[in-house]
């Protein structure tokens, strides 16, 4: 009984899948999907290759400290970091003078209980990077966690910020109606080719680097992508520490257990 | 469960010996995964899962309820306090990773743990409340981890937990209705969070439970084997304490070294990116697909595109996800062979492999975009997946003809000519 019950369930739910197979089937057929300006132009990221990298990846400090520098004088205009804090920056090597200076360099909004009034002030280290108030197109994400947000991570960044170019003729001759719009700028690198984000990243020396690094516009992308792999995931470095560790000794007791298994089952076949 | 060769608990300290009178607990676990309990002897590591899935439970358990002393379930902050677990909570990074990764360990663990009971059709009788429990269990399971992945309030959180509670509005008439009572508003919003937060603490709970029945009832069969003959006499088995407690013992290390490089070196690569970025009501990412444990049944959800002697299409996309779970309840009665193990059955066997391609092929298909060609691919797919348990198994099982099987897990061990041998020598454990 329950095998002829069986059966008509199963002949039900192939039947309902191969009608929708069917008509799907005869409309792929008739109206392929059409090609797309994105599926023809988007590029995968290009590859960056940081000191974070591998198992046994760290954080390269200059460099972290350069992108910090790319943030602060370059995206901070648009972009927040919210859940980090100025204390975070210690981390990265510098040291509490420094960072109460980069703290009071920024204006975070602050609560007065007596008098009711949100008022900005000079931030302390305990405080977060504040939110930023953007006045063109667009909405610039927050970038704390953008590496992980995004596939590709760093690579995402780095590729993004360097692939700002011309619309390709052939994309304008095959796909006329997806011209940039006014206001948004052509990245093949972008989900949809077309983002808000103006480059914000256009001539060399567009900072000048304590630690004397030319700064190229493909240095300081990759300089701020690796900063950005620091703001997403301070704790890499003890991560990789505390694998290795854990790995390796896994790895010992695993061998114990076997050799353990072993000498147990000695006698008996099996 | 008991063969009258097992070993009897002598507890010889006194203090053992009272405890034993109060409360015999340490008797219980002797019976239950001591050396009282007498299992197989010829068990591979296929039979090592269910132990790896208890240890799984446990290291959620464990790792979840810290989690939750930081964790604060409101959608204005559920985002932060994840990052601030990250970020600021000593080793809260390696909590946080140990449970989102040990959730698929989990998961992984728990589908070599079925899949070898299909291949060996452990879920034949005797062993069929086992298998029951077991498909219980799963369903829970499956519960658990969708509630705790809203938990983050990422993007991929907020628009799952939108598109899973969004099937229950296509259940006639009361749809809707219940759809709203079930988030306690028109879409995912704190009401929703928090009740799934209780829930998500609940329901591993509610697992232990099932899984002590699930053990229990095991018990009273016994542990089936790869030869699926049953247990004849002494010489056939070995006491769980020391020979599955020292073999379990390496494939728990084995697991924990995949496991750990995974949640060290690879914490987020089977993560979606978009959980990364907060819950924003306002904007539908791209494309919205579940953690990869989901894909298979995620693809059968999407493989009705179209409406079937008036049942909306959406509908069947729900009966047919469910179904595709239930019908594993069924699978005692629907196999009726009377050979468990694929080893000695030559059609299921194969169509056991054409399963698990398909489920591979159908995880694929969850997985990726719902663009052709992988709709018209997973339709092929789930056909194939239903047909399998509930037309080919059933017609399999009656036409097939088994090869012989050995007369005993002795035999199968030791070849007739050893075992000869031991009939004759006087008795050894
Ligand atoms: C003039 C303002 C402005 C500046 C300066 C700026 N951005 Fe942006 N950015 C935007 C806007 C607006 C968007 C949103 C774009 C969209 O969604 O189309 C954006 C988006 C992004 C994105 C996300 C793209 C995605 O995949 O969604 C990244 C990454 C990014 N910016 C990085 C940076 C970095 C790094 C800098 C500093 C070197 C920077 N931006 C400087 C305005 C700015
Ligand atoms: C939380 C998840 C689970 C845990 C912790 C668990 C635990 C266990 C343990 C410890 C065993 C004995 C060892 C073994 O035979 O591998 C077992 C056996 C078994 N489990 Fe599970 N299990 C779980 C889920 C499931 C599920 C989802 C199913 C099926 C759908 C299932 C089906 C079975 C069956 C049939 C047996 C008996 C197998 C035999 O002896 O041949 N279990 N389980």
């Amino acid at each position: 009984m329950v095998r002829i019950i069986a059966f008509f369930a199963g002949l039900f739910f192939a039947l309902a899948l191969l009608w929708s197979f069917g008509k799907g089937l005869v409309s792929y057929v008739t109206s392929p999907p059409a090609a797309t300006a994105e599926h023809a132009f988007h590029l995968a990221p290009r590859p960056l290759h940081l000191a974070s990298d591998g198992p046994f990846g760290k954080f390269d400090m200059q460099q972290v400290q350069r992108g910090f520098q790319v943030y602060k004088e370059v995206c901070s205009n648009c972009h927040a970091l919210h859940e980090v804090a100025f204390r975070d920056l210690k981390a990265i090597g510098y040291n509490d003078d420094e960072v109460k200076a980069i703290a009071a360099g920024f204006k975070v909004p602050h609560y007065d209980a007596r008098t009711g009034e949100v008022k900005t002030v000079n931030g302390l280290p305990t405080d977060h990077f504040p939110p930023v108030v953007y006045g063109g197109q667009g909405s610039p994400p927050d970038l704390s966690l953008i590496t992980k947000a995004r596939h590709g991570g760093a690579a995402y960044v780095y590729s993004l910020l360097t692939g700002f170019q011309k619309q390709p003729a052939a994309l304008l001759a095959h796909f006329p109606e997806a011209k940039t719009p006014d206001g948004l700028y052509y990245n093949p690198y972008f989900a949809n080719l077309n983002i808000a984000m103006p480059p914000p990243l256009t001539a060399d020396g567009q900072v000048s680097y304590k630690d004397n690094t030319p700064a190229t516009v493909d240095q300081m992308a990759q300089d701020v992508a690796a900063f950005l792999v620091w703001t997403a995931e301070p704790k890499l470095e003890n991560r990789h520490q505390a694998g290795f560790a854990t790995v390796g000794f896994l790895i010992f007791a695993t061998v114990l257990a076997y050799m353990a298994y072993r000498n147990v089952w000695a006698d008996k076949k099996h | 469960m008991s063969f009258p060769w097992a070993n009897h608990y002598k507890p010889s300290h006194p203090f053992m010996v009272y405890l034993d009178e109060k409360l015999p607990l340490p008797r219980f676990v002797y019976n239950a995964i001591g050396a009282g309990y007498p299992v197989p002897r010829n068990l591979n590591y296929m039979w090592n899962f269910g132990v790896l899935a208890g240890f799984c439970l446990l290291l959620q358990i464990v790792t979840g309820v810290v989690l939750a002393m930081h964790y604060a379930a409101n959608s204005g902050i559920a985002f932060d306090s994840v990052e601030h677990i990250m970020r600021d909570v000593n080793y809260g990074w390696l909590l946080r990773y140990a449970h989102a990764n040990g959730a698929s360990a989990f998961f992984a663990v728990v589908y070599i743990h079925i899949f070898r009971g299909f291949f060996y059709g452990s879920y034949k009788p005797p062993r069929e409340m086992i298998w029951l429990l077991g498909v219980a269990i799963f369903l829970l399971m499956m519960a658990t981890a969708f509630m705790g992945y809203v938990l983050p309030w990422g993007q991929m959180s907020y628009w799952g937990a939108q598109v899973i509670t969004g099937l229950f509005s296509a259940i006639p008439i009361v749809g809707n209705g219940l759809h709203t009572w079930l988030l306690g508003g028109f879409a995912p919003v704190d009401a929703t969070l928090n009740r799934f937060y209780a829930l998500h603490f609940l329901l591993p709970f509610v697992i232990l439970g099932m899984i002590i029945l699930h053990i229990w009832s095991l018990h009273i069969p016994g542990s089936s084997n790869p030869t699926g003959v049953e247990v004849k006499s002494e010489s056939d088995t070995v006491p769980f304490h020391p020979y599955y407690t020292a073999k379990d013992g390496f494939g728990l290390g084995c697991f924990l070294v995949v496991y750990c490089l995974m949640m060290f070196y690879a914490p987020n690569a089977l993560g979606h990116p978009d959980n990364y970025i907060p819950a924003n009501p306002m904007q539908t990412p791209a494309h919205i697909v579940p953690e990869w444990y989901f894909w298979p049944f995620y693809a059968i959800l999407r493989a009705f595109t179209q409406d079937f002697f008036m049942i909306p299409a959406k509908l069947m996309g729900v009966l047919a996800m469910f179904s595709s779970i239930l019908v594993w309840f069924f699978l005692p009665w629907l196999d009726r062979s009377p050979v468990r193990s694929g080893h000695y059955r030559p059609l299921h066997r194969k169509f056991f492999w054409v399963l698990v391609a398909d489920v591979v092929l159908l995880g694929w298909c969850g997985g990726s975009p719902a663009e052709e060609p992988y709709v018209m691919i997973s339709q092929l797919a789930a056909v194939y997946y239903f047909v399998h348990f509930l037309i080919v198994l059933p017609i399999v099982s009656s036409i097939e003809k088994p090869e012989p099987l050995p007369f005993s897990i002795t035999e199968s061990v030791l070849g007739k000519d050893d075992q000869a041998a031991l009939a004759g020598a006087p008795a050894s454990a």
